[in-house]
């Protein structure tokens, strides 16, 4: 199926979105569309699946124009998307959400999940997907999932499917198996768009490249093009994508974790006799699939978490036992795993959220009262320093973008008195050229001689930050390598296995 | 367009309803890592949020359509607008003048005994009713400044009732038993009410910080539980009951406990009132200058990102609850020293713990906010009597027009579509 975009414009009140953008994508054909976050790719897609109606321009398939007013037209007109989130039931079986929203039924109403379950077999059957339709989904690996949801959208006979962001929650293997199935399906003549922003992906599979960014087409990428390149087409400025770092010039061990477990309410165990150390001036970087303790772990260093044995050493003074605020004024800053949750106050200003682990005492406490002159002399020296881009210090924290967010996050924890840094996710959802400077702030906070750890589920982060790497795996460590591991090695590591040849880089 | 112009894209799905299609843009929504119970939950905590502390206009614009639609209510029940209707075709300007006879003398009514009465020739005589509704403003503004604060940390205080009560009885409890001199005597009554009301409301608040009941729940069973207390010392003679009479109702104060009248005894207003404005600037400060306030409004906005910044969750909302019940027992002591001085009985509270809520509502949880509600409530209430009495129309009416308020406040879509106003956007 051939689909082509013409002009689509699409407005949120003074906000254009997308810009009158064109494309076109033909079977058999791998299209990328390759723009930071906020470029205005996932709004395009929406538009496509009948979720948004475009202010401008038209969607044509197999040259006629179509006019979706929901999903449920898209899906008709042989439009499949698999979503970054996974849109399955999780109790339900593999047959049950296929057919969801598509059921046959027998008598009175009565599901034929026979039916459902031949053709579940029989499409994993033809593209190699071993699924089993039995299975209940919330047993099935993330990299699984994902392929029920591929299955859904063929089992609606889909010519064209839309991968939004896919390989987000995958590992990098299962990534691998994806881009194959990419490419069977493309052999299968399906015409396939993939939304991504990440570059190494991009290259492997994309047969025509187009670069979005602030809602418009900033044109077309030759697939053979370099990193370096693609990245300037997408920020549009040269970024350097190579993290500069010296050699650590470690200290003493600073931090010390022995034997930790955590266990939450519901007695499931996520970190299970952990023991690592981390030496002043040494970035420790977590690598691993997503929930397999990483969490846990930055948590139970930050105290907030209740159930936690074995011991945390900052500088010879225990944490464990201690409130987060103690914790916090021994000097430990963190960058949490997701700003919006734990990081930031929506309607707050930015002032306010850069006070917002300081609200016990100075500077910007005094006998109870804000010292609202000293914050405002402070957020806007961070303001600058940090290149926070906002209109001032007293724009809302919920109006900024991800990018800008985390910058405020950062701001705030390199502000204090440090003994170590725990940054997790540092720069989940943040665009390319914010992503450089944080990460040259994280080095610079090694260079003076801080002990970091980073937790990351990229590897490029972690291969980029870490003089050492630790890989987790189910709450346990499965082993702790050079920065220069091949990614191979790593990501064997992340799926449990260890090499019989590795061995710990003792710190 | 700079990265500020950008909708928020990657908000956490924030769910008030006027935002859902912008939340959707966001390109990664991946960010929001919460699980759909953290998901709702906020949706639920920004859904009251919106409710509570909405823009000025909306509530502006609220007040306008109860009026209006009280205004065909008052229309609707007149008779003779309803007579004139019958031969509307053959003379439609009886039906009019009927119409804004009935209209305007009611609204006028309430002016009358709301603001100024031009009825009268005695100077002092015409500004009383502008005095009436201040005393009635008074426990109306405290009470909602009591709401308005936990609505700002996000809790649902229902338990105004009890913690008047409460707070209403002990102060009478200290007011009609002791003789003391008034510079003590007032201060310790008022004083006693507050640490009453505010261990009312305290203990729904440290229930939802140690054990996570739900401040809703605990507060309004915490209201039979104090009626039926106030209920109880009301028949025992070394609590509140009189000596020799039957009628649940306690002995009058002691003048030395009574709240002094403002403009002399030809007025009614009370000291209360003054107690209210103090209490405004008060909060005013709590919420926006103090340290106490800045971690009230963090928990209450995202209390994730508190907790992860070494703020005490638990003992915030305990600390809410306690300074909540505190104001919402110095509406009680409000009435019971000032307004009602002739003894406590379980109906002094008349129902300002629940227009309380109305009115921080209305406020927007905004102590100037609560300060211009109250004094609208209060005059509704001084003037519908007035109301009733000269033009006939039921008091009631008045009720349904504070109803309409609230309904109108907690459905902005709604108020939007009829202004057609322009949906939220952001920004």
């Amino acid at each position: 199926m051939r689909l082509v975009l013409r002009g689509i414009t699409k407005r949120f009140g003074s906000m254009v979105a997308n810009d009158s953008i064109s494309l076109t994508v033909e079977p058999g054909e791998i299209h990328c569309l390759l723009g930071e976050n906020g470029a205005g790719k996932s709004t395009l897609m929406n538009v496509l699946y009948g979720l948004y109606k475009a202010d401008e321009g038209e969607i044509e398939l197999d040259g006629k124009v179509q006019h979706f007013t929901g999903p449920g037209d898209a899906m008709a007109a042989g439009i499949g998307m698999v979503h970054q989130h996974f849109m399955l039931i999780p109790v339900f079986t593999v047959a049950e959400n296929v057919m969801l929203g598509n059921e046959t039924t027998g008598f009175a109403g009565s599901l034929d999940l026979d039916a459902a379950s031949a053709r579940v077999t029989e499409i994993s059957e033809r593209f190699g997907f071993h699924v089993n339709p039995d299975s209940l989904v919330e047993d099935l690996p993330v990299g699984v999932q994902q392929r029920v949801e591929i299955i859904k959208a063929l089992s609606r006979d889909a010519e064209l499917l839309v991968f939004d962001e896919p390989t987000a929650v995958l590992t990098p293997q299962e990534t691998d198996e994806l881009m194959d199935i990419m490419r069977q399906l493309k052999e299968a003549g399906k015409a396939i768009v993939f939304i991504t922003h990440k570059l190494r992906e991009v290259r492997a599979v994309a047969d025509r490249i187009t670069v979005i960014r602030l809602g418009k087409v900033v044109g077309e990428a030759d697939p053979k093009a370099s990193n370096a390149e693609l990245a300037s087409m997408m920020v549009g400025r040269p970024v350097e994508l190579v993290v500069h770092k010296d050699p650590p010039t470690l200290g003493d061990a600073a931090f010390v974790v022995k034997d930790l477990r955590v266990v939450d309410a519901a007695g499931h165990v996520h970190v299970n006799g952990l023991s690592f150390t981390i030496r002043a001036g040494e970035v420790l970087a977590v690598a691993g699939v997503q929930g397999n303790g990483q969490t846990e772990l930055t948590e139970a260093i930050l105290g907030l978490q209740d159930d936690v044995t074995g011991s945390i050493t900052l500088d010879g003074v225990e944490l464990v036992g201690r409130s987060t605020r103690k914790i916090l004024d021994a000097g430990v800053g963190f960058i949490p795993e997701d700003r919006q949750v734990d990081g930031l106050v929506p309607g707050f200003t930015i002032a306010e959220n850069l006070m917002l682990n300081r609200s016990f005492k100075s500077p910007f406490v005094k006998n109870g009262s804000l010292r609202l002159g000293a914050l405002r002399e402070f957020a806007q020296k961070k303001l600058t320093e940090y290149d926070v881009r906002a209109r001032d210090i007293d724009a809302l924290a919920t109006n900024l973008s991800g990018g800008n967010q985390q910058k405020v996050v950062v701001a705030r924890e390199l502000s204090r008195d440090l003994r170590l840094l725990v940054a997790a996710q540092p720069t989940r959802g943040v665009d390319v050229g914010s992503i450089e400077f944080i990460h040259k702030q994280i080095v610079a906070t090694r260079d003076s001689g801080i002990p970091v750890l980073v937790v990351s589920t990229e590897l490029d982060e972690v291969v980029a930050l870490a003089d050492r790497i630790m890989v987790l795996y189910r709450g346990q460590v499965v082993g702790i390598v050079p920065a220069d591991t091949p990614r191979e090695t790593l990501g064997l590591m992340m799926t449990g296995e260890r090499p019989k040849d590795l061995k710990d880089v003792v710190a | 367009m700079s990265d500020t112009d950008k909708p928020k894209q990657d908000d956490a799905p924030v769910g008030a309803p006027v935002d859902v299609a912008d939340d959707s843009t966001a390109d990664t929504r991946a960010d929001a890592g919460a699980d759909a119970g953290a998901d709702r939950e906020a949706r639920s905590r920004s859904m009251l949020r919106e409710i509570a502390s909405g823009d000025a206009l909306s509530g502006v614009l609220a007040v306008f359509l109860a009026v209006f639609v009280g205004s065909v209510m008052i229309a609707a029940t007149d008779d003779g607008v309803r007579e004139t209707l019958s031969y509307i075709t053959a003379r439609p300007s009886d039906f009019f003048s009927a119409l804004w006879d009935a209209i305007s003398g009611a609204y006028s009514a309430m002016f009358r005994g709301a603001v100024y009465n031009n009825l009268v020739t005695d100077p002092a005589q015409q500004w009383r009713p502008l005095t009436e509704t201040l005393k009635f403003a008074g426990p109306l503004i405290l009470g909602g400044l009591g709401v308005g604060l936990a609505f700002r940390a996000a809790m649902f205080n229902i338990g105004g009732r009890g913690q008047m009560l409460l707070a209403g009885g002990a102060a009478a409890w200290i007011g009609f038993r002791f003789d003391l001199p008034m510079i003590i005597h007032l201060p310790l009554a008022v004083l006693v009410g507050m640490l009453f009301g505010a261990l009312w409301g305290g203990i729904a608040g440290l229930l939802k910080a140690r054990t996570g009941a739900h401040e809703v729940i605990v507060t309004i069973m915490l209201n039979y539980v104090g009626y039926y207390l106030v209920f109880w010392a009301l028949t025992k003679e070394w609590l509140l009951a009189t000596p020799g009479s039957v009628n649940p109702k306690s002995p009058p104060m002691k003048d030395s406990a009574i709240l002094p009248k403002v403009l002399g005894d030809r007025f009614n207003l009370h000291f209360g009132f003054i107690i209210a404005l103090v209490a405004v600037a008060v909060v005013w400060w709590l919420l926006n200058r103090s340290t106490l306030g800045y971690r009230i409004r963090a928990v209450g906005e995202n209390p994730n990102a508190a907790r992860a910044s070494g703020i005490n969750v638990g003992r915030t909302y305990t600390v809410v609850m306690m300074l909540g019940g505190a104001l919402l027992g110095l509406a009680g002591v409000n009435q019971v020293l000032g307004t009602v001085t002739s003894g406590v009985s379980v109906d002094i509270d008349a129902g300002i713990g629940f227009d309380a809520i109305t009115v921080a509502l209305l406020g927007r949880s905004r102590p100037l906010g609560i300060l211009a509600a109250g004094i609208l409530f209060g005059a509704f209430k001084a003037g519908g009597f007035t109301m009733q009495a000269s033009e006939n129309i039921s008091v009631d009416l008045v009720l349904v027009v504070q109803s309409l308020i609230v309904l109108f406040l907690a459905a902005p879509p709604l108020v939007r579509a009829i202004f057609r106003l322009p949906a939220q956007e952001a920004k």
